[in-house]
């Protein structure tokens, strides 16, 4: 650590008390998720109505994902919203509501984990569609 | 993140002693929308899974989606999008530093409470008249 220019005393400094330092970081980064979520979501949202909702079923949604564009506009939707959960539930309840140590600690891992898995998944069916393995 | 500290720390007077307002319960419901949505994204990528796999699996996704009792799940779920999608508008607002009044704060609320519930009435009587 550099020079202290805090008014923290060193006996409140080692206890950990005060503020963790990081937050601009992780505020800025969601609202530039949430920036991202609007033309994305508006577009995936409506790309679905126009091509697959009222379609052929299974062969409209196949069509659908076969194009670059709506594939690629899907797989942003899923990082940037997978993201944006596990940011969401870690920040806005985990980290707020659930003081028990040993549950906080499960449920900042377990939502990263399954925020994960979820992109993961995601990723590679819309993938498999559009090389159409 | 340094690790929290063991010793309690001090508390404000939380939840109990509040009066409920139209602030307060937009924020709780954009927490609870939030969450509904997250397991909206997990049934998504069940279904871009289920339409990876194949048309008999997309076929039997289908036929659960479109039972009365999935639709209105359906609908429950759109209308959270429209409302998180109109609150969040509203906290990017803020975040710029605009509409931070008291009075803005309560027509901003009820502009994308208004905008939540006819989003989701045009959207289903879209889909339903088509369909």
């Amino acid at each position: 650590m550099t020079k202290d220019t805090s008014r923290r005393s060193p006996l409140g400094r080692a206890r950990g008390l005060g503020s963790a330092k990081s937050g601009t970081e992780s505020w800025l980064g969601e609202q530039v998720a949430a920036l991202a979520l609007i033309p994305l979501s508006l577009y995936v949202l409506a790309s679905f109505l126009a091509n697959v909702a009222f379609g052929d079923g299974y062969a409209s949604a196949l069509v659908w994902l076969r194009s670059p564009f709506n594939a690629a506009a899907m797989i942003l939707l899923i990082l940037v919203e997978t993201w944006y959960g596990a940011h969401g539930i870690i920040s806005g309840i985990v980290e707020d509501y659930i003081h028990h140590r040993a549950w906080h600690v499960f449920g900042l891992i377990a939502v990263k984990f399954c925020a994960a898995i979820v992109a993961l998944v995601g990723i590679l069916s819309v993938l498999k569609i559009l090389v159409g393995a | 993140m340094a690790a929290p500290s063991q010793q309690p720390r001090p508390l404000s007077p939380h939840l109990s002693i509040y009066k409920p307002q139209m602030t307060s319960g937009l924020s709780i419901f954009h927490k609870m929308t939030g969450i509904g949505l997250s397991g909206g994204l997990i049934l998504l990528v069940v279904w871009l899974a289920c339409l990876a796999a194949g048309k008999e699996t997309y076929d039997g996704i289908m036929a659960i989606l479109t039972h009365p009792i999935a639709k209105i799940f359906l609908i429950a779920w759109t209308w959270a999008f429209f409302f998180h999608f109109g609150v969040g508008i509203r906290h990017l607002l803020w975040a710029t530093g605009r509409c931070l009044s008291l009075k803005s704060i309560y027509t901003t609320g009820a502009i994308a409470l208004a905008f939540s519930f006819l989003a989701t009435i045009g959207l289903w009587a879209f889909i339903l008249g088509v369909g």
